[in-house]
């Protein structure tokens, strides 16, 4: 069922375009994610869906609710973690969560089921200033201060970007559990392999949407095969099979670079007469769906 | 309106946390009147003058003597020519020069009017110079009275004005300065305070998330401006305390009143200062901005300077300058213990200017861009 309809959103700042002609929906208790370099959108779009900012063109409906018209009821069913951290640095952990209950008219008691994985991590220091805590503690307590009025909608601006690994891990274990207590979830990030994780995602570049899918559709649906090539030199290999197949897509990753063609892996080992490299066939990752689709706008 | 109570409670947290902040709004206004009444004083002694006696007489040493008498003036030095004497002005060394002409004895005893006598006066700050003109001549005709009675069997007949100074008889400058001052103190803090907060949000981040929430407009501005209220009219508390225990100014009106009053205005104050939080974008512009406003408010209010003496189109300026209404409507119920009906057109000005400014910082709060 459909959560979020998102139609036409156009929003520019002086001359330069953040978003154009925006339109997707999510549907009920989906994690959809928001994928797209910095400098996106990104920020943009969920501001817009928090009524934060108005659009300048679109509109959007959340729950049925009109986000122009209805933009106060909508203040109260959605949950919102800014990308800085925007809570109250002076107040302690449990001030700020107390707070947050009291403005939403709920008790921390009723709703503490909701919080509690997370919450409880950060309970020993609830006597803390918020702005003496970790990066990682900040984002449980900014997510908990969130989530405390049991929002439908949930809307996390790159809730990861900052964060180390394991937490990063943990904390789309956390979002899962939202999604059984019936939470739609939007969240952005810059990490595409966080793109995994979510149940249907969105690209966007340059303040458009490239295309909207599930993961393994993504995946599936590309339409070459890939290799994986190492070699002491990645730049002069790179130049190298750029010359012996021009039509391949050819890109860095790392210490090894991304080659995706036609060719069956026999083919390319034919055509490669170059000592000391190491080919290997692997299915695509989602950066390189996303590398794809958007050298193809 | 619980929201409204947790917001109050939020913020009272906040100020109560900031080890700063409290020293800061009671320690520095508490320094600053015991210290700026006794310095804002339009009293002037120990003036430094300068002689020169061309005349040499017995009566020019008599009032030459009369003069080292008087606490007003110091006689620094007696010089030769007129010359000599200009340039200790030039230098600094001198405040006025009192010439006494030849012949001057002599024009006294045969009491042949006019009696001249030259004052030369350093005039860079005219207000002093004013009043050293006025001692001078005060001291002058005291003598020639005194002279020409003790010669003349005759009364001349003169015309003598007693002034009588009603509400502050011993026209103490400090009954008018310390109400000033009072006033200037709660204006600056409440004004600043105000103007500092809703920015500080701003700048920290944290109205990212206020402004996703259900919270109402007025809800929010009346949640920042209350605890600065209690804040500002506590302030005021001590220091008219203050006023009475150091300075024992009197306090003839109602109290009650003054504090209806001083409540109303600080709506205005805080308001406005709240105003301008919404309207910029960093503290920084939001001090220069308050400081710009608290500038023209003081100096137009008539806390310093005379009301009357300012053109017109200031007087105009001033119909919606909230200090100067109060500085007065303060010293009329301190000083002259004036009742409810007397400072009900100030009050209704104070009241007219609370609303105009509240509406305008509930309006200008942007929940959404």
């Amino acid at each position: 069922m459909e959560a979020i309809r998102v139609n036409n959103i156009t929003k520019s700042y002086e001359n330069i375009n953040a978003l154009s002609n925006v339109s997707f929906s999510i549907n009920q208790t989906e994690i959809f994610g928001l994928i797209g370099p910095d400098g996106a959108g990104k920020t943009t779009l969920i501001r817009i869906l928090t009524s934060l900012i108005l659009p300048d063109e679109g509109n959007a409906y959340i729950l049925n609710l009109d986000l122009k018209k209805d933009y106060k009821q909508i203040r109260k069913i959605i949950g919102y973690m800014p990308q800085r951290f925007s809570l109250y640095m002076d107040l302690s952990v449990e001030e700020n969560l107390q707070f947050y209950a009291e403005i939403f008219g709920v008790s921390i008691k009723d709703n503490y089921y909701l919080i509690e994985p997370i919450y409880k991590q950060i309970e020993p220091y609830k006597e803390r200033k918020a702005g003496k805590l970790s990066g990682g503690m900040k984002q449980k307590l900014a997510l908990s201060c969130a989530l405390i009025h049991r929002p439908k909608f949930l809307l996390l601006d790159e809730p990861t970007t900052g964060v180390d690994a394991i937490s990063r891990i943990e904390f789309w274990e956390m979002l899962k559990n939202y999604q059984n207590e019936g939470i739609t979830i939007l969240v952005s990030t810059p990490y595409m392999d966080e793109a995994l994780q979510c149940n249907r995602l969105a690209f966007i570049k340059e303040g458009k949407i490239l295309t909207v899918a599930s993961p393994s559709e993504i995946l599936n649906n590309y339409p070459f095969n890939i290799y994986d090539i190492k070699n002491e030199n990645t730049y002069q290999t790179i130049e190298y099979f750029k010359k012996i197949i021009p039509d391949a897509i050819i890109n860095r990753f790392g210490q090894s670079l991304h080659c995706s063609t036609q060719l069956s892996f026999d083919e390319i080992i034919q055509a490669t007469d170059i000592n000391n490299i190491l080919i290997e066939k692997i299915e695509p990752t989602i950066e390189d769906c996303f590398l794809w689709i958007s050298q193809q706008q | 309106m619980r929201t409204l109570l947790f917001l109050i409670q939020k913020e009272f947290l906040q100020i109560f946390r900031n080890k700063m902040m409290l020293p800061i709004i009671f320690g520095v206004p508490i320094i600053q009147l015991l210290i700026l009444v006794n310095a804002a004083t339009y009293e002037i002694k120990n003036i430094k003058v300068g002689i020169i006696d061309y005349d040499k007489s017995t009566l020019s040493q008599k009032f030459i003597m009369k003069i080292q008498g008087s606490h007003y003036f110091i006689l620094t030095n007696n010089y030769l020519s007129t010359i000599e004497g200009i340039s200790a002005i030039d230098n600094n060394s001198i405040k006025a020069l009192i010439v006494i002409p030849k012949y001057f004895e002599r024009d006294v005893l045969l009491n042949r009017n006019p009696i001249k006598i030259q004052l030369l006066n350093d005039a860079i700050n005219s207000v002093n110079a004013a009043i050293t003109y006025s001692y001078f001549q005060q001291l002058f005709n005291s003598f020639i009275k005194e002279e020409i009675n003790k010669n003349s069997i005759e009364q001349p007949d003169n015309i003598n004005i007693i002034p009588r100074f009603r509400f502050n008889v011993d026209f103490d400058y400090k009954k008018y300065m310390v109400p000033g001052v009072l006033v200037m103190l709660i204006t600056v803090i409440s004004f600043v305070l105000g103007a500092l907060n809703i920015v500080r949000e701003k700048e920290v981040g944290t109205i990212e998330q206020i402004n996703v929430t259900p919270i109402k407009k007025y809800e929010f501005i009346i949640g920042k401006l209350f605890p600065f209220w209690i804040i500002a009219l506590l302030e005021f508390t001590i220091g008219l305390t203050l006023g009475k225990l150091v300075y024992n100014i009197p306090i003839v009106g109602s109290i009650p009143l003054l504090y209806m009053v001083a409540g109303v205005y600080l709506i205005i104050l805080l308001s406005l200062g709240l105003f301008i939080s919404t309207i910029v974008d960093t503290q920084q512009q939001a001090t220069l901005l308050a400081f710009f406003f608290l500038m023209i408010f003081i100096l137009l209010s008539g806390l310093f300077t005379s009301l009357e003496s300012m053109p017109k189109w200031i007087l105009l300026v001033n119909k919606i300058n909230p200090l100067a209404y109060f500085i007065q409507t303060i010293r009329m119920i301190l000083l002259k213990g004036s009742g409810f009906w007397d400072i009900l057109p100030n009050f209704i000005a104070i009241v007219v200017l609370a609303i105009l400014s509240m509406s305008l910082a509930i309006l200008r709060v942007r929940k959404t861009d």
